[in-house]
């Protein structure tokens, strides 16, 4: 009878068919990943003579850290990672105020104009990044920086190899506004309203009343900013040539030049994986939030 | 710009007007750093794509670029690389979109109960999507190696009667090889959009159905797959604009090889626009490729719209 009532609850028998399928599926997404982890602890050879059975996936034979120690002689690997940490985080911590900022003015202020730039920020959510990242090469390479050279100020010419390159075309999302804007229009105007009779100023309601109240909408922002600049490859790929500025993903070039070592490979791959996977089983149900919030916008 | 508002003989003064102009100037402020940023990181480059590609632009070079017209066009739908490449992105599309949507439609109905683990399972199924593209490829990479994990279990699951092909070498096979990666990434993303979805659908409404004598299908048909429309329209979107940006996976694995076999229209505007230079002949592919992602959101938009 419960399976009448609760269709999804099954009992006994039955239910070994789902269980199976489950764990099939389970395998099937999960055995990359765990022969990149495991095959990063064993020497080339080892990891050839391995594929033909289970060994392949089981810490067997001549375990040990030499992959590792391989991958600090061949490319400055602490200096990727911490680029790619200052790089992510730079742009996360911006983003979230820039685009909590505009979103807050477009959704809770009064002002000529905000309905139109709404809608021209949402209709930008349309070009992919790939369309224009060609052109933005060229442009990024013409714009001005002023520099300060010790005594003066001069203005020097192309963003090319810098980290300003890496995080500022990034900042202004408009994704990220439109899930701000979503969110904010889910607390009571009332608030502000009750602030600003108090003498509150907007920006105080912004800073002191609506941004306290929205730590959901702050760490979807955070993840969905985070994922793509840890990954980001095509664009750091045509703007850094200087290997001090270069972010984890474009190390993985330097393990092609000479001799392969598939140990190796497999060493660094798990090195800029890890942190990633580590922080999404921490925070596993805002992870999977923060994705399915992104299917709101229907 | 405050002395032409002071200067006109307004209500000043009076706490509404000020007010009112203040809650202006905060909000233009509040909102300049995301536009300003918008600006030149958006449109300009945009604009910059519909301009240069009508230019003989190069990344670096001597003499200044001049207007060419519709040179870069003729060239493109002449260039027998670019037809491939548009090929390759359009079958890749074509086959990714529907598998990855019905597959992570599937995955979201296995996952949507409360039978114990199933927090695991969707974790598990989750994984490659939190793993860079970058490392994936690479990894995929090996595995499909002539004599690579992936044709091992092939030549163990069929007891040695198939023999894999040298998956990423042989133009029949290296694009099917690039999408069913491609898929085994990005389906847990669109599981858990499904999953969303599905979470919407009031729970009474299945059981009232099951009350009426409703099996399994019958319950999808009537309940389910009507009540994941808005989810539906997403999906469908979000796959195609993902599947036409194809780029990482051609570049780690295949650099377009072989024989252009993988060349996509995205990795040919990378390929001629930076390794070549060819701003202007890039700016053109770029701009093509925008009005097919346009055009095709559109069309889409206009089929699941909702009908009123």
């Amino acid at each position: 009878m419960a399976t009448a009532s609760n269709p999804t609850r099954g009992t006994g028998l039955r239910r070994v068919p789902g269980v199976l399928l489950r764990i099939v599926l389970a395998l099937f997404f999960a055995f990359p990943i765990v022969f990149m982890l495991i095959s990063s602890f064993k020497p080339d050879q080892q990891i050839f003579k391995d594929l033909g059975s289970i060994r392949a996936f089981l810490p067997v034979g001549h375990v040990s850290l030499a992959n590792y120690r391989g991958v600090f002689d061949r490319v400055p690997a602490m200096r990727f990672l911490m680029n790619s940490i200052v790089i992510s985080a730079v742009t996360v911590a911006l983003g979230i105020v820039v685009n909590s900022m505009a979103a807050f003015a477009l959704s809770r202020m009064r002002w000529p104009g905000r309905r139109l730039l709404l809608t021209l920020i949402i209709a930008t959510l349309i070009v992919p990044f790939e369309t224009f990242a060609l052109p933005m090469v060229w442009w990024v390479n013409k714009l001005p920086w002023l520099q300060f050279d010790g005594s003066h100020l001069v203005i020097t010419e192309g963003w090319l190899d810098t980290y300003r390159v890496q995080i500022l075309p990034f900042v202004a999302n408009a994704f990220s506004v439109f899930l701000f804007h979503q969110y904010f229009q889910s607390i009571p105007k009332e608030l502000d309203e009750a602030a600003l009779m108090d003498g509150a100023s907007w920006f105080g309601v912004y800073r002191r009343i609506i941004m306290p109240l929205s730590g959901p909408a702050v760490a979807t922002v955070a993840i969905l900013t985070f994922l793509p600049m840890w990954n980001s490859y095509l664009w750091p790929l045509m703007v850094v040539q200087d290997e001090h500025l270069r972010p984890v993903m474009i190390g993985i070039q330097y393990f092609f030049q000479l001799n392969v070592s598939w140990g190796q490979i497999m060493a660094y791959s798990t090195m800029i994986t890890v942190p990633v996977l580590a922080l999404f089983l921490a925070f596993q149900r805002a992870f999977i939030n923060s994705i399915a919030s992104s299917g709101v916008k229907g | 710009m405050s002395t032409t508002v002071s200067a006109r003989p307004r209500p000043r003064g009076t706490p509404g007007g000020v007010q009112r102009r203040r809650e202006r100037l905060t909000a233009f402020g509040m909102v300049s750093p995301a536009v300003v940023l918008l600006l030149c990181f958006l449109v300009v480059p945009v604009a910059l794509a519909f301009g240069l590609a009508f230019t003989s632009a190069r990344l670096v070079s001597p003499t200044p670029a001049h207007f060419v017209g519709l040179e870069n066009f003729r060239l493109l739908f002449h260039d027998p690389v670019f037809a491939r490449s548009l090929r390759n992105t359009l079958v890749f599309a074509a086959v990714v979109v529907p598998v990855q949507a019905g597959f992570g439609l599937a995955l979201a109905l296995l996952v949507n109960t409360k039978v114990r683990g199933t927090t695991f399972f969707r974790t598990v199924y989750f994984v490659p999507v939190v793993t860079s593209m970058v490392v994936v490829s690479l990894v995929w990479l090996f595995l499909y190696q002539k004599t690579g994990l992936v044709n091992h279990l092939i030549h163990s699951f069929t007891f040695g009667l198939v023999t894999g092909p040298d998956w990423l070498n042989n133009p029949r096979t290296s694009l099917p090889a690039i999408i069913f990666m491609s898929v085994w990434q990005g389906v847990g993303f669109h599981m858990v959009i499904w999953l969303s979805g599905l979470q919407t659908i009031p729970v009474e409404l299945h059981e009232a159905a099951a009350i009426d004598g409703a099996d399994r299908w019958a319950r999808f048909r009537s309940v389910t797959w009507p009540g994941l429309r808005p989810t539906r329209a997403f999906v469908l979107i979000t796959i195609t604009i993902d599947a036409f940006r194809l780029f990482t996976q051609v570049n780690v694995m295949t650099q377009g090889g072989p024989v252009d076999s993988t060349s996509t229209v995205v990795y040919q505007a990378v390929h001629t626009g930076y390794d070549q230079q060819q701003t202007a002949y890039a700016s053109a592919i770029s701009l093509v490729f925008f009005v097919i992602v346009l055009a095709v959101s559109l069309i889409q938009r206009f089929l699941t719209r909702e009908k009123d």
